[in-house]
């Protein structure tokens, strides 16, 4: 027994040293040395990389990165709370309507990513209809700032909220909204007082979902925020490839690293793990 | 209230779903213009055309064949003798690779392989895309797959031995069949994730070999272009399909 | 209708579907009674519930409360409250949290006062700040009770509140509930599948059969004195004679003929600790059962006997 364990273990351990494991290591190690001349590593080791963070210039990036993700989850917990609701209560079709939700995450996030890009641009749909219909006579500037980025943050990630919002809503006792139905409270009140709250897990699990891959985005801000807004993914990016500071994008992939674990081991409650 | 929540219901998914129908529709654009001037596939056939772009995609094809292959076997293997023990170190490492941000992964993977290039004698290429691509797969599946297997009966394997037969051929027998939908899911997962890769992908690859994300981001940071609608077009439109259809198959 | 009626409903019909759950229903409940509403399961009592507390509206027919129609009322605003069958707690709100939950107009010291006294009439004011897991069944039974009846509703609803109890306590939370209604006067209003249950704390049962009430009386009126087979064997074991209905309790078996008797023979009894059962084919092939005390004389299997009994206790009953 323990043989076959071991043996059906072993393919999936490689992978992981190979893949994770080794490499995270060598981002430790690589983080506290120096950049070399010609765009390698070398030493000797140090601190300075770290310490770089408390230049305004990069304090500003790790700061943004996170009010942006916070606000693209929250806009992405208010837009998904109603429609998982309303799936959760829709019956016999309740499938159809979670796979029509599903269907756009199944496609390329580049594509939809582009397909906002497409929208908003100077010379782009949304700009072309209101000129041509008279409403504005310039094109208004919507892409390439912080709010284009939001969007397109909570547009690809939208479905990650409403799946676990529409699990835990799903597996709520119905008695529990008659009762609070029976004794007294009205449907908005119900809703608040004990359809939301008994929504926690759900809420703590489509955050966390969101609120990661938001703060470490790279395509979307690289493609709808412009060099205006840099976040903390296009700063490592850009150390790895054009500016060659090796040493420097593994700290700063490092403290990506920690603002993620400090809030997932923060939501963490007992009995909520999949793996 | 149901009411309101049906019309929000409407505007939700006009939302998620109009932005992609407009890049559709404007793929038949004859115009290079964001303003409708008459039916026209000359971007399609422009695409047919791209010889450097079905490279790419045939190279991403191959990419998600493989590495959904492989990360759906290590996976499900996996998954099975997390559920039989637990393996603390494992555990973690497969929650630390679904949380850590894709572009930390990616520059972890560049910084491992240029570090082991250097005793071996190997560059960046299709191999280190596949490898990194199962890599990331990894803990999707295991997901999938352990938690289809929360639901399964240790009991029924016991009988199985009972009757005969060895552990290895009680779980091809009789747990296999049991998770085959899970491992189906898992690998049409590992399958989606695969082709869409950009971030992970871009960091890893060599220089000839591009995929499609890669080709596709390269002409959007240009620019708008029609040839980027049909692209897209079709990328949404094939994988929609294959996501009806399986779901079509798993409603059987 | 007679008497002081706090609850009445008139040919009240509900259908789902093609299924009719609940045909042209009529009940009075009168104020301050324990009321019970005894059927199998599909005879549309749990329907008539919900109707009554508002969860479903009747098609047809009309629901009154103290003289005025509640029927098209959503439930919020009707002075009824019920006790659900799996209670229903509010699993992240302490006990006290549940009990007040219906409780918002009064001031906080209305409330304080209210949830001490109707947590101290079900004995669980020393578990107020306990959530519901930490409860036992029977512990989250009484908070469900608390909070519905510190709204003092005029009605009190109890779906099937003992079926999920373990069969020992059952018997002990039986009483506990009569006495509760006996202290509190609120009128009670009990489903219930187990007739045994009905007999023991109603003052009144109305017994339900396909959607219909087909009697309503006391305990001892439908026990005794059924008015069709079906509430007859329903209430008890009955025994059919030549097309007279007698109770297993009012068969006597004696060796000797009697003036209403019949020949049968023994067919097998069975010890049951404080009597005996023994099963009996007559001579027109019909069976029977008998109930006799523990300690009269024992039948063997395939003894020729005759069974007798009183004329006061046949029923003779349209089929």
């Amino acid at each position: 027994m323990r043989r076959l364990r071991r043996l059906f273990l072993a393919p999936g351990a490689v992978l992981l040293v190979l893949t994770l494991v080794a490499p995270l290591a060598i981002v430790c190690v690589y983080s506290l040395m120096t950049r070399g001349a010609y765009g390698g590593v070398e030493r000797p080791f140090t601190l300075e990389n770290y310490t770089r963070f408390w230049d305004p210039l990069y304090g500003a990036i790790l700061w943004r990165s996170c009010w942006i993700a916070a606000v693209a989850t929250a806009l992405c917990l208010v837009l998904a709370f109603p429609l998982a609701l309303f799936i959760a209560r829709s019956g016999s079709r309740k499938n159809l309507y979670l796979s029509l939700v599903i269907l756009p995450f199944w496609t390329s996030f580049l594509i939809r990513t582009y397909a906002w890009m497409f929208l908003l641009r100077d010379t782009g749909l949304i700009n072309t209809v209101l000129q041509a219909v008279g409403v504005i006579h310039e094109p208004l500037p919507m892409l390439y700032n912080n709010g284009a980025v939001i969007l397109g943050l909570v547009y690809g990630f939208l479905p990650f909220m409403v799946l676990p919002l529409y699990a835990t809503l799903e597996r709520m006792d119905p008695s529990l909204a008659e009762a609070s139905a029976d004794l007294g409270a009205r449907p908005l009140q119900t809703l608040w007082r004990v359809t939301l709250p008994l929504c926690a897990p759900g809420i703590r699990a489509g955050s966390i979902l969101v609120f990661v891959p938001c703060l470490g985005t790279y395509l979307t801000s690289d493609l709808l925020g412009g060099s205006k807004t840099i976040l903390i993914g296009n700063l490592v990016q850009n150390q790895f490839t054009s500016a060659r500071d090796w040493p420097f994008g593994a700290a700063a992939s490092l403290a990506l690293m920690a603002v993620a674990m400090v809030l997932l081991l923060a939501a963490r409650r007992q009995g909520e793990e999949m793996l | 209230m149901k009411r309101g929540l049906a019309l929000y219901a409407v505007g939700a998914y006009a939302f998620l779903h109009v932005p992609l129908l407009i890049l559709a529709v404007f793929s038949f654009n004859a115009s290079k213009f964001t303003v409708w001037q008459g039916f026209s596939l000359q971007w399609y056939a422009a695409l047919a055309q791209d010889r450097d772009l079905i490279q790419a995609a045939a190279n991403s094809l191959i990419i998600a064949v493989v590495a959904t292959a492989l990360a759906t076997v290590c996976g499900t293997l996996a998954a099975y003798a997390l559920w039989k023990r637990a393996s603390g170190w494992i555990s973690a490492s497969l929650y630390l690779s679904l949380v850590t941000p894709e572009i930390v992964t990616g520059v972890s993977l560049l910084a491992f392989f240029q570090w082991a290039f250097r005793f071996l004698n190997l560059r960046l290429g299709m191999h280190t895309v596949i490898l990194a691509h199962v890599g990331f797969s990894l803990a999707y599946v295991v997901v999938v797959v352990l938690a289809r297997l929360r639901g399964f009966d240790p009991a029924l394997e016991e009988a199985a031995m009972d009757l005969g037969a060895t552990e290895f051929s009680a779980f091809r027998t009789v747990t296999v069949p049991y998770l085959a939908p899970a491992i189906a899911a898992a690998a049409m997962l590992a399958f989606t994730v695969s082709i869409d890769d950009y971030v992970i992908t871009s960091l890893v690859a060599g220089v000839d070999s591009q995929t499609l994300p890669m080709v596709i981001y390269a002409l959007a940071r240009r620019g708008v272009s029609p040839m980027l609608n049909a692209v897209s077009t079709i990328i949404v439109a094939g994988l929609g399909a294959l996501v009806l259809a399986s779901e079509r198959l798993r409603a059987k | 209708m007679a008497g002081d009626a706090i609850l009445e409903l008139r040919g009240v019909s509900k259908r789902f579907g093609s299924h009719a759950a609940v045909t042209g229903l009529n009940l009075g409940v009168e104020r301050g009674e324990f009321f019970s509403l005894l059927g199998p399961s599909g005879c549309g009592k749990t329907t008539t519930l919900r109707m009554i507390a508002g969860f479903e509206t009747p098609d047809e027919g009309e629901i009154r409360l103290n003289g005025s129609r509640i029927e098209a009322l959503p439930p919020y605003r009707r002075s009824v409250n019920t006790v659900f069958q799996n209670y229903a707690l509010f699993p992240h709100l302490t006990v006290r949290g549940n009990v007040e939950f219906g409780l918002r107009r009064m001031g906080r010291t209305g409330v304080d006062a209210q949830v001490r006294m109707v947590l101290d009439q079900v004995q669980l004011a020393d578990k107020a700040s306990r959530m519901p897991s930490e409860l036992s069944g029977g512990e989250r039974q009484r908070v469900a009770l608390a909070r519905a009846l510190a709204l003092e509703p005029d009605v009190l609803l109890l779906d099937e509140p003992l079926s999920a109890l373990d069969p020992q306590l059952r018997k002990q939370v039986r009483t506990e509930l009569k006495d509760l209604q006996k202290r509190v006067g609120v009128t009670f209003l009990f489903i219930t599948h187990d007739q045994e249950e009905a007999l023991s704390i109603s003052d009144r049962i109305a017994v339900m059969n396909r959607g219909a009430v087909e009697q309503v009386g006391t305990p001892e009126e439908v026990y005794r004195r059924p008015k069709t087979r079906f509430v007859a064997s329903f209430l008890g074991a009955m025994n059919w004679i030549g097309g007279v209905g007698l109770r297993p309790e009012a068969l006597r078996i004696s060796r000797e003929v009697d003036a209403r008797s019949r020949r049968g023979v023994v067919a097998g009894s069975v010890f049951l600790g404080s009597m005996v059962h023994v099963e009996m084919r007559l001579e027109n092939g019909e069976t029977c059962t008998a109930q006799i005390p523990h300690d009269a004389a024992m039948f063997r299997t395939g003894e020729s006997v005759h069974v007798c009994w009183n004329e006061a206790d046949e029923l003779r009953l349209p089929e």
